[in-house]
């Protein structure tokens, strides 16, 4: 089965009514898109990330009123280096779509989640650990996985993986 | 109230209330997991559970691996659903590539999925019952997940880490009389859930130990992630294999357990329906399996057959390709979420077109699922915090990864 390309140009995109809900919000809002192998990525500019989980859980047309899962991804050495990863699973429809922040490594740090979802406290909690990303807001913004006195964060590209430490 | 840190600090000013450790070793916190409990007198005024005893940082050891070498370390994640960890990983990396399934390898998955839901269910129920006092219902559950593990060995050669599912199939063809052992076991299975029903649902002990305790609500289920039974039972009606069918799961019929009570019985009784319906889908699944090869022709992402290894030039040439340089996986990333016994299990892959995955995440259930711990203890008495442990059903190897 060839697998078709990825859609990655907004004005397609607008077909689907998550970007067009968030660029009629504000056009500002949404940086890029993409729709590949029949999943849905929408980039979110950094400040706006909270304001347009709201409007995406609730909208009474696409209630993505579940969060699936936080994560992060390093990109070094390219820049913005970390992009966070949000998946929100619409119980009603039972849709899925995946948002996206990019973070520069001077600057790595952004809204918390845990006011719409008090459940993102340890999802971000693993991400603040294992990336050194910073969530605003958070009410206990601590290593989870590693001990309290741990140096550095693990699943950076450019942390060991061999020697001693 | 002093904020509490994973260091137990005692603040002198609220003197009425202790903090106590229980874990990590606790019998009745099935693993490694430390709960800091601050209790006045019977009752626990706060909670909170400190994790990462077994973190051993398989996502970042994937990031290492061959694609193919990553599905024996995703056993190890939940140690009592391999099969699944393998399916959601399969999955995934199956999307990556643009791969189909023949039926056969479809249905089988979807079979030993259920029979693994089934020996999950089987250890919870036993372990659950044990933390509540009643100690024959244990011995009864792993009497038939002897039988199952029996079963995993059969296909696998292993009982509990099993890798059997493969990226495209499944490894082997099952031996000829497998089948016929699982309609064995299927057949006698409904008889040994009503001998547990018989010990549990109607039991006044145990109902009363239940009922009532470890309320969870619907709002709270769904603000605190909660995934799987733990959210079913407070009345959020979400089943990914009937919501979005993977594997083949649009072909079979069988119903989605639901609760709107959201007690600890409430989950129980959910679980147990449960184990009726997986029972249901391994019978539908062994009466209409398909004929045919169980793994997908793409030569150079499965291994070819031991038989055509050994005799054919080209086969033995992608056999060694693959072995020693993996394959190539076209640049893209994908989120495949099932359903675990414990509720969504997702990976997230992401792929720069070489043959290890870039990244590749966990979501799972477990470790999203522990949150609700938290609300449904504060405020309860300590005798309590143990039935909820139970009925949340974690497994610390899927918090901790």
């Amino acid at each position: 089965m060839a697998l078709a390309p990825a859609i990655t140009d907004l004005e397609q995109l607008k077909d689907h009514a998550e970007v067009a809900r968030l660029l009629a919000w504000k056009a500002t809002a949404v940086e890029g898109g993409k729709f590949d192998r029949g999943e849905l990525s929408i980039h979110v500019e950094r400040t706006v990330l909270r304001e347009a989980c709201i409007i995406l859980k609730n909208d009474p047309a696409l209630q993505y009123d579940s969060l699936s899962d936080i994560t992060c991804v390093d990109w070094l050495p390219l820049a913005p280096r970390f992009e966070m990863i949000y998946h929100l699973f619409s119980t009603p429809t039972k849709k899925r779509v995946r948002l996206k922040v990019r973070l520069q490594e001077a600057d790595a740090s952004l809204d918390s989640l845990t006011p719409i979802w008090p459940g993102a406290d340890f999802f971000e909690r693993e991400v603040f650990d294992l990336f050194g990303v910073r969530f605003d807001e958070h009410p206990n913004l601590k290593r989870i996985m590693m001990p309290d006195n741990w140096e550095g964060h693990p699943l950076r590209k450019d942390y060991p993986v061999e020697g001693y430490r | 109230m002093a904020e509490m840190t994973s260091t137990p600090v005692l603040d002198a000013a609220t003197d009425r209330t202790v903090v106590v450790n229980m874990g990590p070793q606790h019998p009745s916190t099935h693993g490694v997991l430390r709960l800091l409990l601050e209790i006045d007198g019977e009752t626990v005024v706060r909670m909170m559970p400190d994790i990462g005893y077994l973190h051993t940082g398989i996502e970042k050891t994937c990031e290492a691996k061959f694609y193919q070498q990553v599905v024996p370390m995703t056993d190890r994640i939940d140690y009592l659903c391999p099969m699944t960890n393998n399916l959601a990983y399969c999955l995934a990396v199956e999307k990556l590539l643009g791969l189909e399934i023949p039926p056969r390898g479809q249905w089988l998955r979807v079979m030993l999925n259920e029979l693994t839901r089934i020996n999950s269910h089987l250890v919870w129920l036993g372990t659950h019952a044990m933390d509540i006092g009643a100690m024959t219902v244990f011995l009864y559950c792993f009497r038939e997940r002897e039988q199952l593990l029996r079963l995993f060995e059969a296909v696998s050669g292993q009982r509990m880490m099993t890798s059997y599912f493969r990226i495209g199939g499944v490894s082997v063809e099952p031996p000829l009389d497998f089948l016929d052992r699982v309609k064995t076991f299927n057949d006698t299975f409904p008889e040994k859930i009503d001998e547990y029903e018989g010990l549990l649902t109607q039991n006044p002990i145990f109902v009363n130990r239940l009922k009532g305790v470890g309320l969870l609500s619907r709002e709270d289920a769904l603000a605190l992630c909660a995934t799987g039974p733990t959210m079913r039972a407070s009345g959020v009606d979400v089943d990914l294999r009937r919501d979005a069918p993977y594997s083949g799961y649009e072909n079979f019929k069988f119903n989605v357990p639901t609760s709107t009570v959201g007690d600890v019985y409430a989950r129980y009784l959910v679980r147990v329906q449960e184990l009726r319906e997986s029972q249901k889908i391994v019978k539908q699944a062994l009466e209409g399996i398909p004929e045919g090869p169980v793994k997908a022709d793409a030569p150079k992402v499965v291994l070819p057959d031991r038989e055509k290894m050994k005799t054919q030039m080209e086969a033995l040439i992608y056999h060694f390709k693959i072995v020693t340089e993996g394959f190539n996986v076209p640049e893209g990333e994908v989120y495949s979420a099932i359903e675990s016994p414990r509720g969504e299990m997702g990976y997230y892959i992401v792929s720069d077109g070489t043959a290890k995955p870039y990244r590749v995440h966990m979501r799972s259930p477990s470790f999203a699922n522990l949150q609700v711990l938290r609300k449904m203890c504060e405020g309860r008495l300590i005798a309590d915090v143990v039935a909820a442990i139970g009925s949340i059903d974690i497994v610390l190897g899927d918090v901790d990864r």
